[in-house]
């Protein structure tokens, strides 16, 4: 029978393809390994948090195929073929982005352990449309949990970076 | 916190999946979204020989909707579902529901079969399901096999899924015109687990009467539980005040609900009556908006 990725029957591994931050490559992955294993250590991507590892926290959050997603529920072979973007992959050359920006001016992070699945949340959503309104900008932080309980700050940078903010500014 | 071994299979076609089933059923697990199987396989708490990934099976990984009800495929996701604007009109129930189910980054890969078959008395989609007389489209490599909603889950996490079964798709039936449901929930924190749900559904008559209603909770019981004394009692009714008040306060006095570490079944009791009312009461104003 014919299946879509090919065991390694000496390694019990198996080559998955993928593109990460723009960057494609080829890797060797065990079958049992998670995405956020994956990339920590195998890729050397430790930006990407692991905290309660079944999905509650959000700190794994990343972007696969435009879509947020917890990377410690989905395995490395599921990713093949798939195009992921993770919190290095945000600022270019040393330039952050405005959400970033935003999150920095407006003391958006105490501990900063969560910070980076807010980032690929909100990222990930910001594409969708912007947030103009606290509600909104509580409902787009609901799925990752911040333990220092620094929420303020974050609805602070996201409705800083709203257009109705921006328009009221520049009144 | 890792997951045990397991070996990992990839098919794309659904003859493979039935015929990887037949094999290992009993030592396999199927993954399609993976937010409920995934944590407990990270936990340990399963240990499957082997792990059946139907994520490159595309004919499983679609829905169609027809003037004769809604066909959800083993792989559709339930934010695929919650952002179509033909499901929301023909099925707002379903829309609620799926607004309810966790947060976005777990709607972005679960999936509407995926948690019918883990079968969580806690979650909005069963119950939404046997409000909705859906039927489960269940295969195995030599068989095949139609179960209604209502006698598909069995217990707590458990289905009346045999272990070479996959749940191929669900149907459910065209809402009528004149049908109108919701659904409710308590959480303590948006996108947790529901302390109690409930699903609420009815069709109003041309005499201004409700009937064929059904009240379906999530979180009370085992599995989803109909509370049909509650049926009778706003069946026929116009759901006037004194109706909404007696059901509520019929529910609050019979109910037994489980009771564990979220919170005490005296809590459930109470805030499932609550919900009932609420849910009864939306369906009381949506009778407005129907022409009948």
């Amino acid at each position: 029978m014919s299946e879509a990725v090919e065991l390694d029957p000496v390694e019990s591994k198996l080559w998955i393809t993928t593109t990460i931050n723009g960057a494609k490559g080829t890797h060797l992955v065990e079958q049992r390994i998670t995405l956020a294993d994956f990339l920590r250590k195998q890729i050397g991507l430790p930006g990407t948090h692991l905290g309660c590892e079944h999905g509650s926290c959000g700190a794994c959050t990343i972007i696969l195929d435009g879509k947020a997603v917890r990377s410690c529920l989905i395995l490395a072979v599921q990713a093949d073929g798939a195009v992921i973007e993770t919190v290095e992959g945000l600022a270019s050359e040393g330039e952050l982005t405005q959400l970033q920006e935003a999150f920095h001016a407006h003391h958006a992070l105490q501990c900063g352990f969560c910070t980076s699945g807010f980032l690929m949340s909100l990222t990930a959503r910001l594409r969708e449309g912007p947030i103009d309104t606290e509600a909104e900008a509580r409902e787009a932080l609901s799925g990752n949990i911040c333990r220092c309980t620094g929420y303020s700050g974050m609805v602070e940078a996201l409705l800083s970076l709203s257009n109705e903010a921006n328009e009221d500014g520049a009144r | 916190m890792k997951p045990s071994r397991f070996v990992y299979h990839a098919p794309t076609e659904l003859e493979q999946v039935l015929e990887l089933l037949s094999e290992y059923g009993d030592d396999a697990k199927v993954l399609a979204g993976g937010q409920s199987l995934m944590p407990m396989l990270n936990f340990r708490l399963l240990s499957p020989g082997h792990l059946i990934d139907i994520n490159r099976v595309s004919e499983l990984a679609r829905y169609s909707l027809s003037d004769s009800g809604l066909n959800i495929g083993a792989l559709a996701r339930q934010r695929e579902l919650e952002l179509s604007p033909e499901v929301e009109l023909a099925y707002p129930i379903l829309h609620e529901g799926l607004t309810n189910v966790a947060h976005v980054q777990i709607r972005n890969r679960g999936t509407i079969c995926g948690s019918l078959a883990h079968a969580d008395s806690a979650a909005e989609l069963p119950s939404i399901m046997v409000a909705l007389d859906a039927v489960m489209n269940v295969r195995s490599k030599d068989s095949r096999r139609t179960v209604p909603a209502e006698d598909f889950f069995t217990f707590h996490l458990t289905s009346s899924l045999n272990p070479e079964e996959l749940l191929v798709s669900v149907d459910l039936p065209r809402m009528g015109a004149n049908t109108v449901g919701v659904f409710d929930e308590i959480t303590r924190r948006k996108g947790d687990f529901a302390l109690v749900g409930a699903a609420v559904l009815g069709t109003w008559d041309s005499d201004g009467k409700i009937r064929d209603c059904r009240i379906v909770c999530s979180g009370v019981a085992p599995t989803p539980l109909r509370l049909r004394e509650a049926e009778r009692y706003v069946s026929g009714t116009d759901l006037s005040q004194e109706v909404l008040i007696g059901v509520q306060q019929l529910v609050t006095e019979s109910l037994e609900p489980t009771e564990d570490i979220h919170t005490s079944a005296e809590y459930r009791k109470k805030v499932t009556g609550v919900i009932i009312r609420r849910g009864l009461a939306r369906l009381a104003d949506q009778r407005s908006t129907i022409h009948v």
